[in-house]
């Protein structure tokens, strides 16, 4: 019990009273996350190539199943949960997260509002875009 | 329901808040400063990803990814990673249950797997360069070699990580110093493997599109 008093390490899988009462083996979660990694990595190349879905649609798909995978990285093979001796590590989590979103969401926002209000004539503007 | 509640209330009083509980073990402490340094090192990731998001398109009349990207290779360099971030767990748990020989043999193996995914990715790279894809010849090319080549380069550290940590094995065993360290290098191998997933997606996968 004296361990659950303090926060987990990140990426320690348990090792409190708890987590012996679980059903499952240490082995068996690694195994199940490879096993959704693996569904989830090949449904991503199945997508990349397939001619049976709506073209415009495929990158939202593909970001989708990269943010499922990212979910299932963090759960089994980091052993990120949402219990209280975890608090201080899904928080720095979700800081890097926010400051990912913010780099990459806003650069793109950014760099497309600024080609589309600095639109060149058409020729300047393959150059421009060439570069 | 009283039963329950006034159970709940002793194990409350029986686990004070960690602040309470006094300064954290070294491991707990050492492990979420590594956490917060690989988060770090994922906010330079998200730039890089960003700089090549931006620059896809600027290929300046050199062949873009759809005809320079090999998709066989790139899902064998996936499962080779994927793969061998299982058996960094595997070691993980060898290194918890104090198992040498298993930790050893997973070592090998995450090192071999990791080394078969870093020949890959020079070969490719030889074979862009070889075809006039160089990283001066265009800014898509300049940003695709940044941001995949720092990937690669993390993977060729953790490389030496990972021989350096078998060799402190070998020599102190398994000791306290030594079990922090190695799981430093766990955090690290997962890390990058999440890394590699929004690489394959962002820069293959949908490169591969035309």
């Amino acid at each position: 019990m004296t361990d659950a008093r303090y926060d987990r390490a990140p990426g320690d899988i348990s090792i409190s009273a708890e987590a012996k009462e679980r059903t499952l083996s240490d082995v068996g979660i690694y195994t199940i996350g490879l096993a959704l990694a693996v569904i989830l990595t090949a449904t991503s190349f199945w997508v990349a190539n397939t001619s049976l879905l709506w073209a415009p649609g495929i990158p939202l798909g593909l970001v989708v199943l990269a943010i499922a995978q990212m979910g299932v990285h963090l759960v089994f093979f980091l052993h990120i949960t949402t219990g209280p001796d975890n608090t201080n590590n899904v928080l720095a989590l979700a800081f890097g997260v926010l400051i990912v979103t913010i780099v990459v969401a806003g650069s793109l926002w950014i760099m497309t509002n600024l080609n589309d209000n600095m639109m060149l004539p058409a020729e300047l503007m393959n150059l421009h875009m060439q570069h | 329901m009283n039963i329950a509640v006034a159970v709940d209330d002793v194990r409350r009083e029986a686990l004070p808040s960690a602040s309470e509980a006094g300064p954290a073990p070294k491991r707990i402490v050492v492990a979420y400063g590594f956490w917060i340094f690989l988060l770090s090192d994922i906010v330079m990731f998200s730039a890089l990803f960003a700089a090549y998001a931006v620059l896809v398109r600027a290929t300046a009349g050199v062949p873009a990814g759809a005809q320079l990207f090999n998709q066989v290779s790139v899902a064998i360099e996936t499962a080779c990673l994927l793969v061998s971030t299982y058996t960094c767990g595997m070691m993980s748990l060898a290194v918890n249950a104090r198992r040498r020989a298993a930790t050893y043999f997973f070592a090998v193996v995450t090192f071999v797997l990791g080394a078969a995914f870093l020949y890959l990715e020079v070969r490719e790279f030889a074979d862009m360069i070889a075809r006039g894809a160089t990283p001066q010849r265009s800014a898509f090319l300049s940003a695709f070699f940044t941001l995949v080549g720092c990937h690669g380069l993390h993977v060729a550290a953790g490389l030496a990580w990972l021989a350096v940590m078998m060799a402190q094995v070998a020599v102190r065993g398994f000791r306290a110093s030594v079990e922090r360290r190695l799981l430093c290098f766990a955090l690290f191998w997962h890390a990058l493997d999440i890394v590699w997933v929004w690489l394959f997606t962002v820069v293959y996968l949908m490169g591969v599109r035309p």
